[in-house]
C-alpha cells in the first residue's frame, strides 16, 4: 500500500473532526475521499501531507512513517490544496523554478522541466506574468504544475476543481487521468462532487462527520442502494392502461403517461420487459433507464439528500 | 552534511524569492530607505541649532549619526515584521511546509534579505551624513567595529521582528509590534544626553538597551568614552537574537490554523 492509515484522529478543541479513519491506497490508483463541507476531508489531507499533526493514529506514505520520518514523507509527496498555493508576486515561470530549486534539481534540469510544464499546462503565454493576474483556472493549473516539479510519487489533491468552470474542470480531470496512466503516480483526491469521484476514482470512501461510512468502487457503492428503475412513456392513456395491466405492479403517472418499472437496468431484465410489452402488443413511445447514482448512495448512507449544498 | 548544505541552498533560494518580491513591490523598501535620512536632515537642520547647547558643543551631526543609524535598523525591522506577516498569508507557505526543505530556511531567507536591505539603508545614512558634515575620527579598525555592532543589532532586531510578524494576526499588528524599536531610541542617548532628561525618564533612558548600543557606536566612530557600554551592547544583542530566533522557530513550527 502506498498510503495506509490506522485510526487517524483529530480534534479542534471540543470538535471532533476525524474520528478514527483507516485508509489503504494501492500504488498507481486514484482514491477519492468524498464528503460534504465540514466532513473532515481537508483535515485528512493536511494530516497525511504533514501539514498538521494528528491527535492519534498511525500512517505510512510511500514507505515513510508520518510521525517519525515526516521529511521522508515530504520527499515523495506533492500537494495541491483547495487554497491556491502559488506565490502570487512571482510569475508562473518563477514559481516553477522556485519549486525546482527547492527540490534541489540542477539549474539546467529545472529550466527544462519548467518549460515542459508551462507547455503541458497551457501557461506559456502567461509564463512571465505575475500569478496575481491569473484567472482561477490558470492558478489551479499552475498550482498543479508546481506540485509535479520533482516527480512526486504520491499526489494529494484537495478539492482540486472546486470553484472552477466546467471547461477548466474537465481539463483538470484529463490531466489527472494522464498522470496516473503515464507515470503511475498514486492520487489521493478529496471532492464534494459525486461526478468527479465517479469519473476519476478507482476507489471511493465516503466521509461523513469525521467517520468513513462506506468504501468501495463507484459500482460497488451504487449496488449498495436500491432505486434503479426503467421508465416507459406512452402515447395515450389506453396504451398506459394496457401496459400497466400487463406488467403488474408498477408506479404509474397518468399525467405524464409514464410507468416506472423497478429493475437494475441490465440488458437481460430490459429484454424481459420488452418481451412482455410485445406479448401485450404495445409499443412504448420512449424508454429511459435510471441507475442509482452516488447521490442516491449518499442519501442512503447519511440520510441527507445530496452532497452539494449540505450545511457546513 | 547534506542537511547543512540544503539549509544553506534552501535559504539562498528563499533569499532570491525575497528579492523578487522586492522587485515587484519596491514602494515599501524605498520608503524604508528614505525615512532615516529624512529624520537625520530634520534633526540636523531643524532642531540641530537648539540641540547643540544640550550636547555640549562640537558638531550636532557628529553626535546624531550613531542614533540615526540605530533608528534606521529599527525602521528596517518594522518592514520585516510586516513582510513576514503578509508572506505567511500566502498559500505558498503551506506548500513549503509539505516539502522536504529545511524548515527554518523560509525564515532565514527573510532574515538575510532584511539584513541586506538594512545594510543598504545604513550605507545611505552614512553617505548623506558625510555629505552634510559628519566628520568621524574612526580608523579602519574602528569602522569595522562599528559595522560589527550594527550587524549584531540588525540581526537581533530582525529575528525579533520575524517572531513578531509570525505572532501577529494582521499586518497592522506586526507593525505595532515593531513600534517600540522605532520609538525607544527617542528615549535614549540618540538625540540628547540622557542626563538632560527629567529624572525618572533619565534613569529609564540610561538603562534601556538602545543607549549602550548607541554609546558604543558613538565612541567607536567619534571617540567619546565607551566605558562598559560595549559589553552591555553585545549582551543585549545576543539576548535579543537568541530570544527572537527561538521564539520565531517555535511559532513557525506550530500547526498552521486554518
Amino acid at each position: 500500500m502506498t498510503i495506509s492509515a490506522f485510526g487517524l484522529r483529530k480534534n479542534f478543541g471540543d470538535h471532533v473532526v476525524l474520528d478514527g479513519i483507516d485508509l489503504a491506497v494501492p500504488q498507481g490508483s486514484v482514491f477519492s475521499l468524498l464528503g460534504p463541507n465540514g466532513a473532515g476531508k481537508t483535515t485528512a489531507v493536511q494530516i497525511l501531507s504533514t501539514l498538521i499533526t494528528p491527535d492519534g493514529g498511525e500512517a505510512r506514505i510511500g514507505g515513510h512513517d508520518l510521525r517519525t520520518d515526516p521529511d521522508g514523507v515530504r520527499s515523495v509527496i506533492g500537494v495541491t490544496g483547495q487554497f491556491s498555493a502559488v506565490d502570487s508576486l512571482l510569475t508562473g515561470e518563477e514559481n516553477l523554478l522556485l519549486m525546482a530549486d527547492l527540490r534541489h534539481l540542477p539549474r539546467r534540469e529545472g529550466r527544462r522541466i519548467t518549460a515542459g510544464l508551462l507547455e503541458r499546462f497551457d501557461l506559456e503565454e502567461a509564463a512571465r506574468k505575475p500569478a496575481s493576474t491569473y484567472s482561477g483556472g490558470m492558478r489551479r493549473r499552475l498550482d498543479l504544475a508546481m506540485t509535479l516539479v520533482g516527480g512526486p510519487r504520491v499526489i494529494f489533491l484537495d478539492e482540486p476543481t472546486t470553484g472552477l468552470d466546467p471547461r477548466s474542470r474537465h481539463g483538470l480531470w484529463q490531466i489527472i487521468r494522464e498522470l496516473v496512466a503515464a507515470e503511475g503516480v498514486t492520487i489521493f483526491l478529496t471532492t464534494q462532487y459525486l461526478e468527479e469521484a465517479d469519473r476519476l476514482a478507482d476507489r471511493i470512501a465516503v466521509l461523513d462527520g469525521g467517520k468513513l461510512v462506506a468504501e468501495g468502487t463507484a459500482a460497488e457503492l451504487k449496488r449498495m442502494v436500491p432505486g434503479g428503475h426503467v421508465s416507459l412513456r406512452f402515447s395515450d392513456a389506453h396504451a398506459l392502461d394496457v401496459a400497466a395491466r400487463a406488467l403488474g405492479s408498477t408506479n404509474r403517472d397518468d399525467d405524464a403517461l409514464t410507468l416506472q418499472v423497478p429493475g437494475d437496468g441490465g440488458v437481460r431484465s430490459l429484454r424481459t420487459l420488452l418481451d412482455e410489452l410485445d406479448r401485450a402488443a404495445i409499443e412504448p413511445d420512449g424508454l429511459t433507464v435510471h441507475t442509482p447514482d452516488l447521490d442516491d448512495v449518499f442519501f442512503a448512507l447519511t440520510g441527507r439528500p445530496t452532497l452539494e449544498g449540505s450545511p457546513r | 552534511m547534506t542537511a547543512i548544505t540544503h539549509t544553506v541552498s534552501d535559504s539562498l533560494t528563499m533569499l532570491r524569492r525575497d528579492f523578487r518580491h522586492l522587485q515587484r513591490y519596491p514602494v515599501m523598501a524605498i520608503s524604508g530607505l528614505i525615512m532615516p535620512v529624512f529624520m537625520m536632515l530634520l534633526f540636523v537642520y531643524v532642531f540641530g541649532g537648539a540641540m547643540l547647547t544640550t550636547v555640549g558643543g562640537g558638531s550636532y551631526v557628529d553626535y546624531l549619526v550613531p542614533g540615526i543609524l540605530v533608528m534606521a535598523v529599527g525602521a528596517g525591522s518594522a518592514g520585516t515584521a510586516v513582510n513576514v506577516n503578509v508572506d505567511m498569508t500566502e498559500g505558498v507557505i503551506a506548500r513549503f511546509r509539505t516539502m522536504a526543505i529545511a524548515r527554518v530556511s523560509v525564515l532565514t531567507g527573510q532574515v538575510v534579505g532584511s539584513m541586506i536591505r538594512t545594510a543598504v539603508s545604513l550605507a545611505l545614512v552614512v553617505g548623506v551624513a558625510l555629505l552634510i558634515g559628519f566628520r568621524p575620527r574612526a580608523t579602519f579598525g574602528d569602522w569595522l567595529l562599528a559595522i560589527a555592532v550594527l550587524l549584531m543589532l540588525t540581526l537581533a532586531l530582525t529575528w525579533l521582528a520575524v517572531a513578531g510578524g509570525l505572532a501577529a494576526n494582521k499586518p497592522e499588528g506586526a507593525n505595532g509590534f515593531s513600534l517600540p524599536f522605532q520609538f525607544l531610541p527617542f528615549i535614549s542617548s540618540a538625540f540628547v544626553p540622557t542626563d538632560s532628561m527629567a529624572p525618572g525618564l533619565a534613569w529609564f533612558a540610561q538603562h534601556q538597551p538602545f543607549t549602550p548600543i548607541i554609546d558604543t557606536l558613538r565612541g567607536v566612530l567619534t571617540g567619546t568614552p565607551i566605558g562598559n557600554s560595549g559589553w552591555l551592547a553585545v549582551g543585549w544583542c545576543l539576548l535579543a537574537t537568541l530570544g527572537g530566533y527561538f521564539w520565531a522557530r517555535k511559532l513557525y513550527n506550530r500547526d498552521p490554523s486554518r
